[in-house]
């Protein structure tokens, strides 16, 4: 791969994460589970788990219905105050490897406001994705969401 | 337990009343009144009680400790070298410094990085720095008593797995103080080796009690939660219960399960959840799947062990819950996953799976802390005011139901005797 081609992809591997983030920070949550393939994992979990190799986390889908599923519950049966994310993602690195997938790390915060505009910083944590290049364009097969942040406040309604 | 081991030496009055003695009034203030919290430190965490501090298996092997909580006062938890548990204050004997700054860990010794000072699992003094001087000048003095100046010990004991400190002298042997109705709950549930699976902690800004009256609620069950009513499950032929134990009333069970059950059937799936034809539905149901793991086909078993423990088995979802006030509108809840240690991979995966449940973002769960948000804002300044809990107050021994508020009752009857209110 020529500096360029990792220069381009960089840009799209970029391009999807700011898609992501601006769908969930922008309330277009029935487009989240769009950025995953039919089958892709998405899990929340604290980092304190991470790295005892323990599983448990706070959310676990291991296909895209799944995801639809807690977006429709979000929506329609879970109570919770109205409330906004913003999240600020840096720190983007990319590892390509043989098999066409490339893995991608990066830090996330979530500040979030509630409907009286009080902001806290939410969430703080790092992104370990799963990427694969498909007909409709690069799709998370795997995004894991591993929290510093390790008493979540109040509740979580919205994935992060 | 019965109530004369909860006497404890009296108390200057709290200008706080119970407008009933029956436990259906609670008078908002208790939610959010410094002096009550500070009281509950001395007679409730510090008093005759247990408190749940770790399942066994987080600390197995010989050194293995862990950082937690006894009401809002620092403890460690240790398997010492001979199997043994202990615990103990996390404050250094000599300055007073926090002893042990790791969560977790294994070690032999413990040293205070101020000092140096040294003390051994079970919080004995064993070494001081310049003890005995240095080039002719004075050390420690000659009658110095090491055995004299340990870390304060709490009791500590565990059952079905469970472990359990306190820092009274007079409360009742573990099996005792958890009683002949709540301890066959617990053995339905710790009937088998178990693996912990890690835990997932949840900080609301509300007074621990009102999370404790919500495990004591079914009445809220169908109400604030509504994931199965929009989803169209339907939950045919439930059978509820809703005991409290026979003395101070603190403790309490809630369950409800399926009576057509098969008890003979290996593993009930997905396809047992039947939904109607109209409204929402959910794409992948294996979430809410089942499998029978128990005599009795309890999809929901609530049990609430005073004050820091919930026990909780969510279909196939196993947590032992810590309940840690942080403040007068502060309280942690940790939630402790684990399985057992035979579950097949299947078995495993669903217990992952079901996490989405329960916890913070639990579908049938994220409610319960912002409920105790709204209560604890709502009263803020109306401490004279007081709740209603009426439900079922005519038929109070009417126990195969979720329509009732008397395990709340019963809680604040306990209270107040615990509390001298």
């Amino acid at each position: 791969m020529t500096p360029l081609d990792q220069m381009l992809l960089w840009f799209e591997l970029y391009s999807l994460q700011e898609r992501y983030i601006s769908v969930l920070d922008n309330d277009q949550l029935e487009a989240w589970p769009e950025l995953f393939t039919a089958d892709g994992h998405y899990e929340i979990v604290p980092k304190e788990n991470a790295d005892a190799g323990l599983p448990m986390g706070i959310i676990y889908c291991n296909n895209q219905g799944m995801m639809r599923d807690r977006i429709l519950s979000t929506r329609e049966a879970n109570l919770y105050e109205p409330q906004t994310y913003r999240h600020l993602v840096s720190g983007l690195i990319i590892t390509p490897t043989d098999q066409g997938m490339v893995k991608m790390s990066a830090n996330y915060v979530v500040i979030r406001t509630n409907q009286e505009g009080d902001s806290i910083i939410y969430q703080a944590g790092r992104y370990e994705d799963q990427v694969i290049n498909t007909a409709e364009g690069w799709r998370y097969r795997s995004k894991r969401a591993i929290y510093d942040t390790l008493r979540v406040p109040t509740l979580m309604a919205i994935p992060v | 337990m019965g109530h004369h081991d909860l006497h404890q030496a009296e108390l200057p009055p709290l200008a706080i009343q119970f407008p009933r003695s029956d436990g259906s009034r609670v008078p908002y203030e208790v939610f959010s009144s410094p002096a009550i919290y500070e009281r509950e430190q001395e007679r409730i965490y510090r008093g005759p009680t247990w408190n749940f501090v770790a399942l066994d298996v987080e600390i197995s092997q010989p050194g293995d400790f862990k950082s937690t909580y006894v009401g809002d006062t620092p403890v460690v938890v240790t398997r010492t070298p001979d199997g043994s548990l202990a615990a103990w204050v996390n404050r250094c004997a000599h300055r007073g410094a926090k002893l042990c700054t790791l969560p977790r860990g294994n070690a032999t010794s413990h040293a205070c990085l101020y000092h140096q000072w040294n003390f051994d699992s079970r919080g004995n003094l064993t070494g001081i720095p310049f003890r005995r001087g240095q080039k002719q000048m004075a050390g420690m003095p000659p009658d110095f008593d090491m055995k004299a100046h340990g870390l304060q010990k709490l009791r500590v004991d565990s059952y079905g797995g469970l472990i359990f400190a306190s820092f009274s002298d007079t409360v009742a042997a573990l099996p005792d103080y958890i009683g002949n109705e709540m301890r066959p709950w617990i053995d339905r549930i710790m009937h088998k080796p178990i693996v912990y699976l890690g835990c997932t902690r949840q900080f609301v800004n509300a007074n621990w009690k009102l999370y404790f009256e919500n495990v004591k609620d079914p009445y809220h069950a169908s109400l604030l939660h509504l994931f199965h009513t929009t989803f169209n499950i339907l939950r045919v032929g439930m059978k509820a219960r809703s005991l409290p134990d026979a003395g101070h009333g603190l403790h309490s069970i809630i369950t409800a399960t399926r009576i057509e059950d098969d008890n003979s059937s290996a593993a009930y799936t997905a396809q047992d959840i039947r939904s109607m034809n109209e409204g929402f539905h959910l794409e992948d149901e294996s979430v809410l799947g089942y499998v029978h793991e128990y005599e009795e086909a309890t999809t929901n078993h609530i049990q609430s062990i005073f004050p820091q423990l919930v026990l909780q088995q969510i279909h196939n979802s196993l947590v032992a819950r810590q309940l840690l006030p942080k403040a007068p509108d502060q309280f942690e809840l940790v939630f402790h996953f684990f399985g057992y240690a035979d579950d097949t991979p299947e078995l495993r995966e669903l217990r992952i799976k079901q996490a989405n449940l329960v916890g913070p973002a639990g579908y049938i769960s994220m409610e319960d802390g912002y409920a105790t948000e709204l209560v604890q804002r709502g009263s803020l300044r109306e401490g004279k005011s007081s709740s209603v809990l009426d439900m079922g107050l005519s038929q109070p021994d009417q126990q195969d139901t979720l329509i009732t508020e008397s395990l709340i009752r019963r809680f604040w009857t306990g209270y107040q005797a615990l509390m001298a209110l």
